[in-house]
């Protein structure tokens, strides 16, 4: 049962707490998932701890040639930033589809990333950007490769009893550089993926130098559709190669059929389509680089 | 379990209250002062019939803690209407029909209001995003947009005149 509730002022502040509650005491971001995860049992904490009064965590700024998100941005912030708008427009779609506006008015994106939810829309658009975190703890300070910050499904490697995720980064748009995300949805507001896919080329010349495409939920966090993106190195730029390379992408597709998703049959045979699609996308946003 | 006092602006006018540590803002409305213009729906941020306006921004107070909203500013159904005159979003909803059992209506025209704070001109797509968190079982949407376009219309007309419904 939650028994205080508490605004430290800095971070290492919040490293004392966490570290002093030995486990219960826990980091509460926006807290559109964690309230009802408190209240149905899935999480306990006698201590929260909210990082609102901490300085500079409501940013996105571009520092040292990356873009940097702080833990207390809102959906709503990437929705209307210029400067996301410019570097990663497909992780401004993103945003703009979680929840309802209401929500988006609340939660976080750290907050999106760190409940491990493979599908998590913000997540997905991230993973295509080689973003990293920034994590604290007790320890010190860590940068965290995305790809390492899931632990299973629907799991975290993050423990929001001891870690913080402090900022998410990830590198400006380059020339040639392109990036873009869709989802598959039931209707257009309030509702889960039943898939999602990001992609970012770098294109020179009309050949892919590389492709990165992600695909979910198939797995612990958003999947690289690695024949895919092998598939795409140093191909020349055309329908042909960019409708093979979305076949190739059922490779790393491992879909379970849910009734809140969808049958894997349908998804996987709506994959391509996607993979396709998120890819034309992609190189739209190339040519504007 | 310790209480704690927490001040923040309600409706324009001064307020504070204890709440305990995971008190959430919707009961702290309608149980402490009294507010049930605010209705409690599905308790987990699906269907928007929480919905008030925190520092500008519409929210589910279903899924707010109260502890939050130290300093800020809250705005329920009850600080739409001022001094006995109705919002023209209130007036709207009642001409063009909006309104069936009345249950969503509340956290409808708070999505609404803070939209046309901000914007008196909305698109209907600006329009339909602003009221896309929250569900009506009764009439559909279209009479709930329109209403929202007479009211940004009278809004605009009002602003000419000089008149304001802050």
């Amino acid at each position: 049962m939650v028994q205080d509730y508490v605004f430290p002022d800095s971070i290492p502040q919040a490293v004392s707490i966490l570290a002093a509650g030995k486990g219960k005491a826990r980091i509460i971001a926006g807290g559109t998932d964690l309230v009802l995860d408190i209240r149905d049992g899935k999480f306990s904490a006698e201590t929260l701890v909210d990082l609102s009064n901490v300085e500079g965590l409501n940013r996105i700024e571009e520092v040292d040639g990356n873009i940097s998100i702080g833990a207390n941005v809102t959906h709503t912030q990437i929705v209307k930033s210029e400067l996301i708008q410019k570097h990663a427009p497909g992780l401004v779609d993103a945003c703009r589809k979680i929840g309802s506006l209401q929500i988006r008015n609340v939660a976080t994106v750290v907050g999106n990333v760190v409940t491990g939810n493979p599908a998590a829309d913000s997540a997905v658009a991230l993973a295509c950007l080689d973003t990293t975190a920034t994590v604290v703890d007790i320890n010190g300070t860590r940068t965290v490769p995305f790809s390492e910050m899931y632990a299973g499904i629907c799991l975290s490697c993050i423990n929001s009893c001891c870690h913080i995720v402090t900022h998410l980064t990830f590198p400006k748009k380059q020339k040639g550089h392109g990036s873009a995300y869709l989802r598959m949805e039931q209707r257009n507001a309030l509702s889960l993926p039943m898939l999602n896919v990001s992609a970012k080329v770098s294109v020179v010349d009309n050949v892919f130098e590389w492709a990165q495409i992600l695909i979910a939920p198939v797995g612990a966090g958003p999947q690289h559709a690695v024949d895919a993106e092998e598939f795409l190195k140093n191909m020349a730029v055309t329908n042909e190669n960019i409708k093979k390379a979305a076949v190739l992408a059922k490779n790393q597709a491992k879909f379970r059929s849910s009734s809140v998703r969808g049958s894997k049959e349908y998804r996987m045979g709506i994959l391509p389509v996607f993979v396709e699609r998120v890819l034309h996308a992609a190189l739209v946003d190339a040519i504007q680089a | 379990m310790s209480t704690t006092l927490i001040s923040f602006t309600l409706n324009g006018e001064p307020a504070e209250v204890h709440v305990d540590p995971f008190e959430l803002l919707v009961d702290v409305l309608r149980d402490k002062f009294q507010l049930t213009g605010t209705k409690k729906g599905c308790g987990e941020g699906g269907c928007g019939t929480c919905t008030v306006i925190v520092n500008g921004e519409a929210v589910d107070s279903c899924l707010l803690p109260a502890m939050r909203i130290m300093g800020a500013k809250v705005e329920t159904i009850e600080g739409v209407e001022k001094q006995g005159r109705l919002h023209p979003l209130q007036t709207s909803f009642i001409d063009k029909g909006a309104v069936q059992c009345g249950f969503c209506t509340p956290g409808m025209i708070m999505s609404a209001k803070a939209l046309l704070d901000k914007n008196k001109s909305p698109s209907k797509v600006q329009i339909r995003e602003a009221v896309s968190g929250n569900i009506c079982r009764c009439t559909g949407y279209v009479k709930i947009e329109e209403a929202i376009e007479d009211a940004a219309r009278m809004l605009r007309e009002d602003a000419v005149k000089g008149e304001c419904h802050d």
